[in-house]
């Protein structure tokens, strides 16, 4: 072979090495770009603009946007609405799947069989579950009002109570997310390694010592990490209170409209404001990230004081 | 338990070395060899009676007809004989049903193909290949996980629109076509799937850098790779917001299409729930054949992530 054809094979070569890595990793990073955080930016710069879904650009406004809907009460009545469904299907979810979890971890017959029966309901859209929970919650013959008055109760009004109403919609996330996070708190109990437990056992802790002193300890990061990822999404919930009922806007007095319902309404509803639903969203960009910081702050905390505890990723997952 | 020495009494005659070997046969006998009593069976039968019943009422409801369901809203525990009468008219009804079911399977399919092509790309030069800034690009895209991408909705809209791509189906595949989570999944399992020393065997014998990529890093990330398209599949195909706001109703995909099933027939029980069973047996379907992969996906993400 002639001596050029050699070192320009070479030269191809160390080319290929050197810039495959970043040919590999260059779609992502385009892709994810141009669609998931270029109009994350950008919503920024139409929220300082009015801006109509028709009209399109009218000029530089400030914080015109941001003051107009400060001063919505509909907005803080969306905001309240939010946390209010995300707290009440956050901690009942996490409470009820550390125990299904931990009734879980044991050494069952059938063991797939179990964990596939609570994750069935994660493979339901959440479309499809706010129409069934929609029907079985209705204030006029539903379900559960049915079941309340023939033992004897008073019907409940699950629409017209705004508590109540968040209750019902808290319960179509519960349904579809408790066996999701029962399943992941599984993985991570039974990574714990065997002799922490043993050691418990030779200090006499009996068996709900030893889930509460040093089950439900070593499972914090992993109950941090699903807190996280429930306050990322359920912040921006919007499917569940959306079918809630036929109209789409959160009930008569809107007692369960949630911030993405009012960003939606705001952008492609009546107003049409591009402007202000940017506004609206960066708000929520921002308290998003203020919770989540908080949280991460918690888990480094808590990561520091666990530092004596042995690698828990060491054991794998036994099954 | 009841009749068993304490573990205390048992240091105190025997000494710590038999302690500890008695505390750890306990503990096997509580969570390892001992099967649970009854009373486990009865509660996760019940958990996962919950977990199905709401599917199950759905189904009873699909089957009876909206009279009924007016008249009673627990009409029977046992399915009626509509079932086939409800389904033919949500295939009749003016949401275009075909049209939905025919776009979510295609932007399902193309979307987790798309996701796990570009995560298994990435993934295999984050996991195997050394380059300059590595390790901030690893750290970048972990950081955008958590990034609540919802959030430009407004841009992305104006984007669309502009591209003339409203109502279109790539204004749904194409900001679906990568995820960050896909990126970290697939980094993770070809760190530890993929040896050094087979990428290295394929180089001595003159493969190029895209084919050690096709013919080593991709069958070997299989398994990884079809958790991931399972749970790219399932996501797209329950996906509404978005869908709803740049497709409209003229070019639905299923949710968007039950949306509408409501907003135009809301008096019509039977037929919503026909609509909400029809949408959900595919994914039950693949659930039944594929969920036990689903489990294990979600319990090796957990300890790793």
């Amino acid at each position: 072979m002639p001596r050029d054809a050699t070192s320009f094979r070479h030269t191809l070569n160390r080319w290929d090495v050197k810039s495959a890595p970043y040919l590999y990793v260059a779609p992502f990073f385009i892709i994810f770009g141009i669609v998931g955080l270029f109009p994350l930016v950008y919503t920024a710069y139409v929220s300082v603009h009015e801006w109509g879904l028709i009209t399109g650009n009218q000029g530089f406004i400030g914080f015109e946007n941001y003051s107009d809907v400060l001063a919505q009460e509909r907005f803080w009545q969306a905001m309240r609405n939010t946390f209010s469904i995300f707290l009440l299907s956050t901690i009942p979810q996490l409470i009820l799947a550390i125990w299904i979890a931990a009734v879980l971890d044991a050494n069952l017959r059938a063991k797939t069989f179990w964990r596939m029966g609570v994750l069935v309901p994660y493979v339901v859209a959440p479309v499809a579950v706010g129409l069934i929970f929609n029907q079985m919650f209705a204030d006029k013959s539903g379900f559960f009002n049915a079941v309340l008055t023939s033992v004897g109760m008073d019907p409940i009004g699950w629409h017209s109570d705004p508590f109540f109403a968040h209750m019902a919609i808290a319960s179509m996330v519960n349904f579809r997310w408790t066996g999701y996070n029962t399943v992941i708190l599984l993985a991570a109990m039974q990574a714990i390694p065997r002799d922490l437990i043993e050691a418990a056992v030779v200090d006499g802790a009996n068996r709900v010592q030893r889930f509460f002193r040093v089950t439900v300890p070593l499972l914090r990061p992993t109950i941090i990490f699903v807190v996280i990822t429930s306050t990322i999404g359920g912040l921006q919930i919007f499917d569940e209170p959306r079918m809630f009922d036929q109209i789409g806007l959160g009930g008569s007095d809107r007692q369960y409209m949630t911030v993405t319902m009012y960003l939606y309404e705001l952008g492609w509803g009546s107003q049409r404001d591009f402007g202000r639903a940017a506004a609206v969203a960066w708000i929520l960009f921002l308290v998003i990230v203020l919770i989540a910081v908080v949280n991460l702050a918690l888990t480094r905390r808590i990561a520091d004081s666990g530092a004596h505890v042995p690698e828990r990723a060491g054991k794998g997952v036994q099954s | 338990m009841s009749n068993q020495m304490p573990i205390g009494m048992i240091e105190q005659t025997a000494g710590k070395g038999a302690a500890r070997a008695a505390a750890r046969r306990r503990v096997r006998y509580d969570q390892g060899v001992r099967r649970p009593t009854w009373v486990t069976y009865l509660l996760l039968t019940v958990f996962v009676a919950i977990s199905v019943f709401p599917l199950y009422y759905a189904f009873l409801l699909a089957s009876s007809t909206a009279a009924e369901i007016a008249k009673d809203p627990i009409p029977s525990l046992l399915p009626q004989g509509h079932l086939w009468e409800n389904v033919k008219r949500v295939l009749d009804a003016d949401i275009g049903f075909w049209k939905a079911l025919l776009n979510s399977v295609i932007v399902s399919t193309v979307t987790a193909v798309s996701v796990v092509f570009f995560s298994t790309l990435a993934g295999f030069a984050f996991a195997k290949l050394r380059f300059r800034g590595r390790g901030f690009l690893l750290a970048f895209v972990i950081g955008t996980m958590a990034v609540p991408t919802q959030l430009g909705i407004v841009p992305l809209f104006i984007v669309m629109a502009k591209l003339g791509w409203t109502g279109h189906l790539a204004a749904v595949i194409v900001p679906g076509m990568v995820t960050a989570f896909g990126v970290f999944w697939m980094t993770q399992y070809l760190s530890q799937a993929l040896p050094y020393e087979l990428i290295e065997a394929a180089r001595v014998d003159g493969c190029s850098m895209i084919r050690v990529f096709w013919h080593i890093a991709l069958p070997a990330a299989r398994p990884a790779a079809a958790v991931l398209a399972l749970f790219t599949f399932v996501f797209a195909w329950t996906n509404f917001f978005w869908p709803f706001v740049v497709l409209g109703s003229t070019n639905p995909t299923l949710p968007v299409a039950l949306q509408l099933l409501q907003a135009t027939y809301f008096k019509d029980m039977a037929l919503i729930m026909a609509g909400v069973v029809l949408a959900t047996v595919p994914l039950l379907v693949m659930f039944a054949v594929a969920g036990r992969h689903l489990v294990s996906g979600i319990m090796q993400g957990a300890i790793k992530g």
